[in-house]
């Protein structure tokens, strides 16, 4: 308001245009740095992955002789001879296994990471101080030290070569990370609703049930989504464990494609490759707002 | 509730104490005491008190070459992901239109970053003849022995980490679009330059999100294995032989549980002593609003 009543009366008026036009250029430059500076790392990081999905198309000879996306005589050979791999198995047998792996894990990580925020953020008991920091140092508790007894453990109770060693901690809680995220967000949401049930008599198993889980639901994708996601990329867990190729995850099975075929069939490895990428990226550009809403509310490692 | 049991609480926390005390606590103390014995999945363990460790520190020259360089890629990794981080978070923080199209595009690294199919591409991209290669020679350089060479080769795998900085990236962005306005505002009208407003305002209220991505990315750093494993497979001359490889093949190639659970004791300590290090300093340089101390 004021300055509209300077520019119409005072005669500094063409001054200060003159300085609010630089102002306006100068904001502009900097647009313009910031988007030219965005656009070029944005490429630089981007383009491995577009040269990936071009190559996957491209002859052998030409992975090694083109670094341009496009490939200069598309072919399918490496899904087609990719897909049957070098085992007895196709790509699907181990994209299968994935799943049967992913699948369960993701189901007991959301049932009992709600369970035990809901009883950490809405339940006073003798001993929660403790369990709380140990649900915080476990969290900063590197697994490279718990690994090798672990390994022990699963052998004497004879889960060797099966998923219930990928599958079992999970159920149990055993990603402190989620439970921590679910806690947080617990603690942010009012108690009206839920003392509301309570009064009318409902139990707090249908209080969680009916009323947290709805509440919690965002935070609940976020966690089921992280953990698909580094599920889908675990390799060392696999490696540990699994040992027939019948029950491989595509992770390990790409790890046996590089050292069977690569000496020469590199189209085959990157379009397997491309196909293991798939199904994280499309879940990702399909969710992509609870990744950010979680890693930035949550705190989560990435 | 009144009525409530006072142990309610404790059955939804069932699963949680079971899996603590058998996933966690159990395998925690089980492996200090192999730590101390000798033990090949044959026989049962002998206890053997300090040989592993004097072992360690005395004999072992691949633990020597392995620790140095799980030290080096730390130390050169962590400081650089999180400087670059803050400073594309500072560059995308304004008034951008697409500011959510990058912020995606910088993430999406971070989400595939850890799978084997991306060290299977790294191989690929840094291969004598691959694709960093083709662009080097391109604009006219020289082509470099990517894993030939023992400091490239572990230079390849802090690329792969610092390519997935867009998750410590959107946490600053987070923080830094929390910041009041206000502030720089009244800044600028002390006379304040945007570097100056910067160290005095922006870092002094970012650094319990400084403090949180430093700790976060160190014990990931510390357990570094799908990278050199499948990339460089450790070598050359051991030259990217982090630890966690290490105790892998000590483990579960040779089979020597004894001498690997004393060695990843050894980078447990170590990876506890920093992160106790940068709790302690925190009362120093991080800053909580509302705290009266500072």
């Amino acid at each position: 308001m004021t300055d509209h009543i300077l520019s119409q009366n005072s005669p500094a008026a063409h001054d200060i245009d003159i300085a609010r036009s630089r102002e306006t250029r100068r904001h502009r430059l900097n647009a313009v740095l910031r988007y030219a500076l965005l656009t070029a790392v944005g490429l630089l990081m981007l383009y491995p992955l577009i040269w990936l999905i071009g190559a996957s198309f491209k002859t052998n000879s030409e992975i090694f002789s083109n670094p341009g996306f496009w490939p200069e005589n598309p072919t399918l050979d490496g899904y087609i001879k990719g897909w049957k791999t070098s085992t007895p198995y196709s790509f699907g047998t181990f994209f299968l296994n994935t799943l049967w792996i992913v699948i369960p894990k993701v189901i007991g990580t959301a049932i009992s990471c709600t369970a035990v925020a809901y009883g950490f953020a809405r339940f006073d008991f003798p001993g929660k101080k403790i369990l709380f920091a140990a649900l915080i140092a476990t969290l900063l508790l590197p697994n490279v030290v718990t690994r090798i007894p672990q390994y022990l453990i699963f052998r004497d109770l004879g889960w060797l070569d099966s998923y219930l060693p990928l599958w079992v901690p999970s159920a149990l809680a055993g990603d402190a990370f989620f439970v921590f995220m679910l806690v947080q967000f617990l603690r942010a949401i009012p108690r009206d609703m839920e003392e509301a049930a309570r009064v009318d008599g409902a139990t707090t198993w249908q209080t969680l049930i009916f009323i947290v889980v709805p509440l919690l639901m965002p935070a609940l994708i976020s966690v089921c989504l992280f953990q698909f996601m580094w599920t889908m990329n675990d390799f060392l867990g696999p490696l540990i464990y699994i040992s027939s190729v019948d029950k491989y995850p595509i992770s390990l099975a790409l790890k046996l494609s590089i050292d069977t075929t690569e000496a020469f069939e590199w189209n085959r490895v990157l379009a397997m490759s491309v196909l293991s990428l798939a199904p994280a990226l499309a879940v990702f550009f399909l969710a992509q707002k609870y990744f950010i809403d979680g890693i930035s509310s949550g705190g989560i490692k990435g | 509730m009144s009525g409530d049991n006072r142990f309610l609480g404790l059955i939804y926390l069932s699963p949680f104490v079971i899996g603590l005390l058998v996933f966690t606590a159990l395998p925690f103390i089980a492996s200090l005491y192999l730590s101390f014995t000798n033990y090949n999945l044959m026989n049962e363990p002998v206890f053997t008190g300090l040989q592993n460790y004097i072992r360690l520190f005395t004999g072992d020259r691949t633990f020597r070459k392995s620790l140095w360089v799980t030290l080096v890629y730390v130390f050169t990794t962590v400081p650089l992901k999180l400087a670059f981080a803050l400073f594309m978070a500072v560059i995308l923080n304004y008034k951008l239109k697409f500011i959510n199209v990058f912020r995606t595009a910088y993430y999406v690294p971070s989400i595939l970053g850890g799978s084997i199919a991306i060290a299977v591409l790294w191989r690929y991209i840094f291969a004598d003849v691959g694709l960093v290669n083709m662009g080097l020679t391109t604009l006219g350089f020289e082509p470099v022995n990517w894993f030939g060479d023992p400091t490239n080769a572990l230079f390849t795998i802090t690329l792969l980490r610092l390519w997935q900085f867009g998750s410590a990236m959107v946490i600053f962005l987070a923080a830094l679009q929390s910041i009041d306005k206000t502030l720089y505002e009244a800044a600028s009208i002390d006379g304040a330059g945007k570097w100056t407003s910067f160290v005095y305002i922006t870092l002094p209220l970012i650094t319990p999100v400084i403090f949180f991505n430093l700790i976060m990315q160190m014990v990931q750093a510390f357990q570094e294995f799908n990278g050199p494993y499948i990339i460089t497979q450790g070598g050359p001359l051991k030259s990217t032989y982090l630890l966690p490889i290490y105790i892998y093949d000590e483990a579960f190639k040779r089979f020597d549980m004894g001498y690997a659970s004393a060695i990843a004791w050894v980078l447990f300590l170590i990876i506890m002593a920093l992160t106790l290090i940068a709790f302690w300093s925190s009362r120093h340089w991080v800053y909580y609003a509302g705290d009266k101390r500072s």
